[in-house]
């Protein structure tokens, strides 16, 4: 594997004397999208601030393209460091054309090689025919886009998105993130994504690092967050889910009220007494509907999806758990409904 | 009583009547050039986090801010020729305080401008690898500027009609000259109707002018 492109090691971080961020650390690989999801006020903004250079670090380290860029004495100015950014509200520039913002951060170029990738970066983004309009004149995703180009125009070896996307209806939002990721890996660039929405870290990352409290809850990919969750917050955060009680019967049997499941008990769940109770977390795709089934649930709400409906299911003891079942299976509210379990991965918690 | 006025002196009294004006109106364009210019640079001096430099802008700012006009017009006119032991005419004295004076209030315009500008203009263009400098000429100033053009032109407007205080060291200004055509004349009601529908027109024009800029910036934000 080569060298990563960005390290940051235990890094701490305070606004005033209130600590939003420590001990945090991660790598990125060389042309890797990842995300910091997590949360408002978690701290992961604050992160890629730091990164940026736009906030000091009281610990840690930060280092880009094997370069200490920052620690707690070290600070390199954000100019100096050779990283773009993508602002929240883009921050174009309303005073120039969308050529002359791209081509903005390559004052060191002659002038036939700054408009040659001006052009070039018009051509990855899409915006040929824009290049000669405002950034008032263009729409929400132009401008996106825009500053996505202007972002790289200057070929950074990592590009730090900030909630790039929130100014967008959630259609766009969905479109452009797998276009934005499209472009990133077209450029070969590496970025970190800071979001609070799921939907897009899915769409965009190749990595996930999930923020709760100024940590990293857990790094992974989007399939291991949402079947192998470290933790409850992880759990809770990514992707919906009910969590019922269960069992243990031997290390490798969880019994719940729906049936037995097979599965390995974390360690730190039964030391002492042979028999404890869990926490079992039941993803909505774990529970199917089947007509034929013994196992009966009362439908106590539903949300309509589309191709899916999201039913809410009563069990006898009162415990509610969340099953999708496709769109033609259309119960009312009150019916009790045949179920049965399909779980691959049982992913079970010390009991709370 | 407008039955005894004649206004058949007016086209006589023109030539210096355009003379004054013209005195005025480049007393003006200097004192408005000049003053924006001293008037960004102590506003950058202010916004600097410079702390001498920024108490100096400031002392500077509110000590002109808060002499009248006409005191400063003779103080400088009066006060230089003891310093520097040679007198330097009316109009250049007129000249040198109108900037100096007018530089207080375009730095404070120039303030507000900088200041509405989103902190997030720079960081993007520290982010492109500009420096805080490079960054304030390219993106921050061209924006407040453009901005504060009507805020500006407004207090040109004001600069103009107070021009007619250097009547106070004798230069000969375009209420002056209608004030000499009036003596010269005997027509000193005339003179001064004529000339208050010069000082109307011109600032008229000028307030027409902010509308307009007002509308344009209106739709670029």
């Amino acid at each position: 594997m080569s060298a990563p492109v960005l390290q940051t090691r235990d890094l701490r971080l305070a606004y005033g004397r209130h600590e939003v961020v420590r001990g945090l650390g991660f790598e990125l690989a060389p042309g890797a999208i990842a995300c910091l999801l997590g949360p408002s006020g978690c701290g992961k903004t604050t992160v890629l601030r730091a990164i940026a250079g736009f906030e000091r670090l009281l610990g840690g380290e930060i280092h880009f393209e094997a370069r200490l860029i920052g620690s707690a004495d070290t600070h390199l100015a954000p100019e100096a460091r050779g990283i773009g950014m993508v602002f929240q509200d883009y921050a174009l520039f309303p005073h120039l054309s969308v050529a002359a913002n791209i081509g903005f951060g390559l004052g060191k170029l002659a002038r036939p090689a700054r408009e040659a990738r001006v052009a070039e970066m018009l051509e990855l983004v899409g915006l040929a025919s824009e290049a000669q309009k405002f950034p008032h004149e263009l729409s929400g995703g132009q401008q996106q886009r825009v500053a996505l180009a202007r972002a790289l125009a200057p070929h950074p070896a990592l590009v730090l998105l900030d909630e790039p996307f929130s100014n967008l209806d959630s259609e766009m939002r969905e479109r452009l993130s797998l276009e934005v990721r499209d472009i990133l890996k077209a450029a070969g660039t590496a970025a970190i994504l800071v979001t609070h929405d799921q939907h897009e870290a899915f769409a965009m990352a190749d990595e996930i690092g999930v923020m709760h409290e100024g940590r990293i809850q857990q790094w992974a990919d989007a399939w291991q967050l949402y079947h192998r969750p470290a933790n409850r917050f992880v759990a809770d955060f990514v992707g919906q889910g009910a969590i019922v009680q269960g069992v243990v019967r031997d290390p490798a049997t969880v019994e719940i009220e729906l049936g037995r499941l097979s599965s390995n008990v974390p360690v730190e769940c039964c030391h002492g007494s042979r028999e404890c109770v869990v926490d079992v977390l039941l993803r909505p795709d774990d529970i199917v509907h089947d007509d034929s089934s013994p196992l009966q649930a009362i439908v106590a709400r539903k949300a309509f999806k589309g191709a899916e409906i999201l039913y809410t299911l009563r069990l006898p003891s009162g415990a509610e758990v969340l099953s999708l079942v496709p769109s033609h299976h259309n119960h009312t509210i009150g019916q009790p409904i045949g179920i049965r379990l399909d779980v691959e991965q049982v992913v079970t918690f010390p009991h709370a | 009583m407008f039955s005894t006025l004649d206004f058949s002196v007016i086209p006589l009294a023109l030539p210096a009547i355009f003379k004054g004006l013209a005195f005025s109106l480049e007393l003006t364009l200097i004192a408005m050039i000049g003053g924006v210019i001293l008037g960004t640079l102590l506003a950058l001096a202010r916004l600097s986090g410079g702390k001498w430099l920024g108490r100096a802008a400031k002392f500077y700012v509110d000590i002109m801010r808060s002499i009248p006009l006409l005191m400063m017009i003779l103080w400088f006119f009066f006060l230089i020729p003891l310093l520097t032991g040679q007198p330097i005419g009316q109009e250049k004295s007129a000249i040198i305080t109108f900037t100096l004076f007018q530089a207080a209030f375009y730095s404070e315009i120039m303030r507000a401008g900088i200041q509405s500008i989103p902190r997030g203009q720079v960081n993007a263009a520290l982010a492109i690898g500009m420096t805080y400098w490079q960054s304030m000429g390219h993106v921050i100033l061209p924006q407040a500027f453009r901005n504060m053009v009507p805020v500006l032109l407004t207090q040109t407007f004001v600069l103009f009609q107070d021009t007619s205080l250097v009547y106070a060291i004798g230069a000969t200004d375009l209420l002056k000259a209608a004030e000499n055509a009036g003596m010269l004349y005997g027509r000193t009601v005339e003179m001064y109707l004529f000339v208050s529908l010069i000082y109307f027109a011109i600032c008229f024009a000028l307030s027409m002018l902010v509308k307009y800029m007002n509308k344009r910036i209106a739709i670029i934000r």
